[in-house]
């Protein structure tokens, strides 16, 4: 079924891309992003410098190169850590219930009541902004929805026969929650893993663009937040970052919806 | 009915008193020593300056008093003193208030009418031009950050061609302006912040009313309306439309908060005079009052914001009020 759809396919195919780009990238175009290499602000093609360069002379195409590497890194490690906050709350919540449900409901709601991109941005900021705090800080704010859903689907599914049968033959909790109702469970919660880490991507540009990310590593994000206030003499300053968020977050959204069309047959004809 | 609204603002108001005391005990937690970012805005200390400071600030009580001081102002409705602006918290926010809410709330109209009409087109219409267009824009909502959509934006709508103002809510040169000549100056301000805003949920409202739609476009109550001869715009507009709106007004309303930290990116984008560039501002600063009042303040609206959808659903659906 996942290949069948071609979008998800294209999305697939754009994504490896990226990834081959920002891996591969930086050995065979190894100029470095933070070296003034022409005049400010020139425009692209200039001199060979294909998407020119920004208010400090520095190459712009150099800057996406390597500047992908810390977007990915930090938000494919921040979804990781959001989807096992929001599975493990989800999945105690829903199979306990009580008060376990009644105490992890209310952290969740404390989190949910706070707006998640200004909770992120005073963790960073208390906490000094370095690659570690950005992933952790982007983790911690954004697992509430996918907490409650897979509380929804363990509320569900811990009252289906099959898991009356594991308990019968008196298997333990542990065992339950996590071999027997979590791959069951499965399907929504990787969709929504998936649009977890386009969410945490967008965060991470957010955070550096505002100027709360880590100052010595080339980040998208930082490229356009420093680039801001030239961008009315000088687009391609900010265009070019922009397009390579929008084109990574894009793919990923592609494959979640194929992901979703794969694993929720129910939902297909919409 | 009435029990079930007590019970919620009950809940509210414990869940209020949580965030305050841990947000002030996170603030504490942290590195760093708050007399040091009063004492370096007003330029460099001495020991002694820092002690004096520690002392007229309450720094140097225990924990527990320093919270229970802040609780006992804040039922006072005083969410302390800036370290920054030299002016009370509430008084900031109060300042910054409307700005926000004129942004915020033009955003969220245009982005519940324009999406739900995007999504009713698209699921009438599954394979036309709109839809197709809908598909785009809720990629492009999805997928783009909203700081970069403006600054695109402000390229193409105030640079390329000079429709827009560049930054700010007034134009400073008007002189003696009669108040409709204000007003029109803010809405052409306001345009591009608002859409700016407003695209990302514009994606997401399309899409629920698109797929809230297509189930409600197939429930029985629609074929009887068709069976009794109405007019298919009839049938769509007044029975399909009013039962697919729900779930847009409820994600709408749940989605108060994000809409507010949204707001923080456009406004700073634009220099919006808000909340939201208030809220950077202090955090940059490390405005440890400011921030705080802004997180609860926050945090207040965004309760309200769930309670009165809560409310709203509960009146609208009767199903839901019996549980």
């Amino acid at each position: 079924m996942f290949r069948r759809n071609h979008t998800a396919v294209a999305g697939l195919l754009l994504l490896l891309l990226i990834m081959g780009a920002t891996l591969l990238g930086p050995s065979l175009y190894p100029i470095d992003p933070f070296e003034m290499v022409w005049a400010p602000l020139s425009p692209p093609g200039e001199e060979g410098w294909v998407l020119g360069t920004d208010q400090l002379g520095r190459d712009i195409l150099a800057g996406l190169i390597h500047g992908g590497k810390a977007t990915l890194l930090v938000g494919v490690t921040a979804a990781l850590i959001s989807v096992f906050i929001g599975v493990t709350i989800g999945a105690l919540a829903g199979y306990y219930g009580g008060w376990v449900d009644e105490v992890l409901m209310r952290i969740t709601e404390f989190f949910q009541v706070l707006p998640a991109l200004l909770l992120a941005m005073v963790l960073v900021m208390l906490f000094s902004p370095t690659l570690t705090t950005i992933t952790i800080a982007i983790g911690v704010v954004s697992w509430t929805a996918e907490a409650r859903l897979a509380r929804a689907e363990f509320l569900r599914i811990r009252e289906l026969d099959f898991v009356k049968a594991a308990r019968t033959i008196s298997s333990s909790d542990a065992r339950i929650i996590w071999r027997v109702i979590l791959p069951n469970a499965s399907p929504p919660l990787i969709v929504y893993a998936a649009l977890i880490t386009g969410v945490a991507i967008l965060f991470e540009a957010g955070l550096s663009f505002l100027g709360l990310g880590d100052p010595n590593v080339m980040s998208w994000g930082l490229m356009i937040g420093s680039g801001r206030q030239y961008f009315l003499d000088a687009w391609w300053v900010v265009t070019f970052p922009g397009i390579a968020i929008f084109l990574t977050v894009l793919s990923i959204s592609l494959i979640g919806d194929g992901l979703n069309d794969a694993l929720n047959p129910k939902l297909r004809e919409r | 009915m009435l029990q079930l609204v007590l019970k919620r603002v009950l809940n509210a108001v414990l869940l209020l008193a949580t965030v305050l005391v841990l947000n002030f005990t996170l603030i504490h937690l942290a590195p760093g020593d708050p007399a040091e970012v009063i004492a370096g805005e007003m330029g460099g200390a001495t020991e002694e300056i820092l002690a004096a400071i520690r002392q007229q600030y309450g720094l140097d009580q225990p924990f527990h008093i320093q919270l229970g001081r802040y609780l006992g102002q804040v039922l006072q409705g005083d969410l302390g003193y800036s370290y920054y602006f030299n002016t009370s918290v509430i008084g900031l926010i109060g300042q910054r208030l409307p700005a926000t809410l004129v942004l915020v709330i033009t955003a969220a109209l245009l982005s519940i009418v324009t999406g739900t009409l995007l999504g009713v087109v698209a699921a009438r219409r599954p394979n036309g031009l709109l839809s197709h267009f809908t598909t785009i824009i809720s990629l492009v909502g999805y997928s783009a950050p909203v700081f970069w959509t403006g600054l695109v934006l402000l390229i193409l709508f105030a640079s390329m061609l000079p429709w827009f103002p560049v930054s700010g809510m007034n134009d400073i040169l008007l002189k003696n302006p009669s108040w409709w000549i204000q007003v029109w100056d803010v809405l052409h301000h306001l345009v591009l912040p608002a859409f700016t805003l407003a695209i990302i949920y514009i994606a997401q409202y399309s899409r629920l009313a698109r797929a809230s739609m297509l189930e409600v476009l197939g429930a029985d109550y629609i074929r009887t309306a068709h069976a009794k001869g109405l007019s298919a715009d009839r049938v769509v507009y007044k029975h399909g439309l009013r039962n697919a709106i729900l779930p847009v007004i409820t994600a709408a309303g749940l989605q108060f908060g994000n809409l507010f930290a949204g707001a923080v990116l456009v406004e700073t984008v634009f220099n919006w005079p808000g909340l939201g560039s208030l809220a950077f501002d202090s955090i940059l600063r490390r405005d440890y009052p400011t921030m705080l009042g802004i997180l609860f303040f926050s945090a207040f609206m965004v309760t309200v914001a769930n309670l009165l959808t809560d409310v709203a659903y509960g009146v609208a659906d009767p199903r839901i009020r019996k549980r």
